[in-house]
């Protein structure tokens, strides 16, 4: 074997803290293009007046976020990030999981962003800095850094479900606990929602699918045809459903239904439904890092 | 706001007669504010014999957690939360003679009973539009249990604060009533 010198990419942890914070920053004050756009047309669409004039305050809302620097809503959310760490890349400086918290802690203290983690799911003492966040790791070819943060509130999240489906309950057993889901849910997740389906492998897998699901744009279906017919079919059995903006009755009940599919076992079909509020945060940046000798070694 | 009723605290059982499912209000004066920690908190105290923190005759509650303010601002963003968590404390206070809420979301039906019961009213502020609802609150006072944070007990006055009659207090919601006249399937 005979390995030439060569350079591995590496990139310093501070680089990583600083995108951290502005991401948690920027996530909860600069609500997406795609988003506003589909209030937009959902408000060119929608019946309902108490409907239309929800949508109208969501967008001057969006604006004056925007403008003034301050967050969307006050549920700015316990953070959950997404990161894809490139195989060939190197994180210099101290642990990634701690560089990870250090951002968000930066961010959720430097934009003022509200606190809303406590420690002990019973004991229920708040952490006073939003950490931890929920950190989802994957590992990945290149030499790249890719971070998603999703600023996730409750009031959408505690509304999703996740049912161990019978395979012979098919695709129209799935689609109906989707739509049950949403029903159930009526005006607590502030409609008009993003929904997140994941179907197939494990329990977990199926719920991490779901959320996923829901940081793809707003108006890209599925690339693949047969699924995104299936949204398509779920997006329009919730829009009638009635619930409207806020819950007071129209037909804009969700803006997008994003479907994301895994093989699965002979014996299950595991269906999670994961609900984003209208204010549907999430943002990413992909950091390069910069080639440095790291070692020459041959024998 | 054109359409709407304007609507001074406190809240009397007389002006909660008056509000209909479906109104658009416009609420100005004090009003508290209150979730999930801070109604564990009022209603131990209430099953203890002791005093809350403010006198809750013929006030309103609104359910919030703000994100904390800016230099200059007198309170961070402030949405409406999800009602329902608070569920199980409402009937409480609603007998001790709380004649309104504001938050977002269903209600159990224990609570809208007591709506009728005592005469009060449930007000739907826009989830998730914080930033604006924001600027409709001139004065922010932290009055009871500062250690809780966000959900520390808040005594606000609103200008415009904009709102609509959700449950009105003989019982008429307007999730039922919109659900139903836009609702294209059964079940």
């Amino acid at each position: 074997m005979n390995v030439k010198g060569y350079k591995l990419k590496q990139i310093g942890v501070e680089e990583i803290i600083v995108a951290v914070e502005e991401l948690c920053i920027s996530a909860n004050y600069d609500l997406g293009e795609d988003v506003i756009d589909s209030y937009k047309k959902a408000l060119s669409k929608e019946s309902s007046p108490l409907g239309r004039r929800v949508l109208e305050c969501l967008i001057e809302n969006a604006q004056i976020a925007r403008a003034e620097r301050v967050p969307l809503c006050q549920d700015t959310g316990m953070a959950v990030l997404f990161v894809e760490v490139g195989q060939d890349l190197h994180i210099v400086g101290g642990p990634l999981s701690q560089v990870l918290h250090e951002g968000v802690r930066r961010g959720y203290e430097n934009g003022y962003l509200r606190k809303s983690v406590v420690t002990d799911p019973f004991e229920r003492i708040n952490s006073g800095d939003n950490i931890p966040a929920v950190i989802h790791y994957e590992i990945v070819p290149g030499d790249k850094l890719r971070l998603t943060v999703v600023p996730k509130g409750f009031g959408s999240e505690n509304m999703g479900g996740i049912k161990m489906c019978k395979p012979s309950e098919g695709l129209e057993g799935a689609m109906q606990f989707v739509v049950d889901t949403v029903d159930r849910a009526g005006g607590n997740p502030c409609p008009p929602i993003i929904v997140g389906v994941g179907v197939g492998g494990t329990m977990e897998k199926a719920a991490l699918l779901a959320k996923k699901a829901l940081t793809r744009p707003l108006g890209q279906n599925n690339p693949e045809e047969r699924l995104a017919q299936i949204e398509r079919e779920l997006l329009a059995r919730i829009n009638s459903l009635g619930i409207g903006p806020q819950g007071f009755g129209g037909m804009t009940t969700a803006l997008a239904v994003n479907l994301e599919t895994f093989p699965t076992h002979i014996a299950g079909m595991p269906v999670a439904v994961n609900i984003n509020c209208h204010a549907t945060r999430h943002k990413t940046i992909i950091l390069e890092g910069g080639r440095a000798d790291v070692r020459q070694r041959s024998n | 706001m054109s359409g709407s009723v304007r609507i001074e605290t406190p809240l009397t059982k007389e002006k909660v007669a008056r509000l209909k499912v479906g109104d658009n209000v416009s609420l100005n004066g004090v009003i508290y504010t209150g979730r999930d920690a801070a109604h564990k908190k009022m209603v131990e105290a209430i099953n203890r014999g002791e005093e809350i923190p403010f006198e809750i005759r013929n006030q309103v509650i609104y359910f919030v957690g703000p994100a904390p303010a800016k230099p200059g601002q007198v309170i961070g963003s402030a949405g409406p939360t999800t009602s329902g968590r608070m569920d199980a404390y409402s009937p409480v206070l609603l007998a001790r003679g709380l004649s309104g809420m504001i938050g977002k979301g269903l209600l159990s039906a224990k609570v809208t009973n007591a709506l009728k019961k005592y005469g009060a009213v449930y007000f739907g502020a826009i989830g998730g539009a914080g930033a604006l609802i924001a600027k409709r609150i001139i004065s922010s006072e932290v009055i009871a249990y500062p250690g809780l944070g966000p959900e520390a007990v808040r005594r606000l006055e609103v200008k415009d604060f904009p709102l609509i009659v959700i449950i009105d207090s003989q019982g008429h919601n307007l999730y039922d009533l919109g659900k139903a006249r836009y609702r294209k399937v059964n079940g």
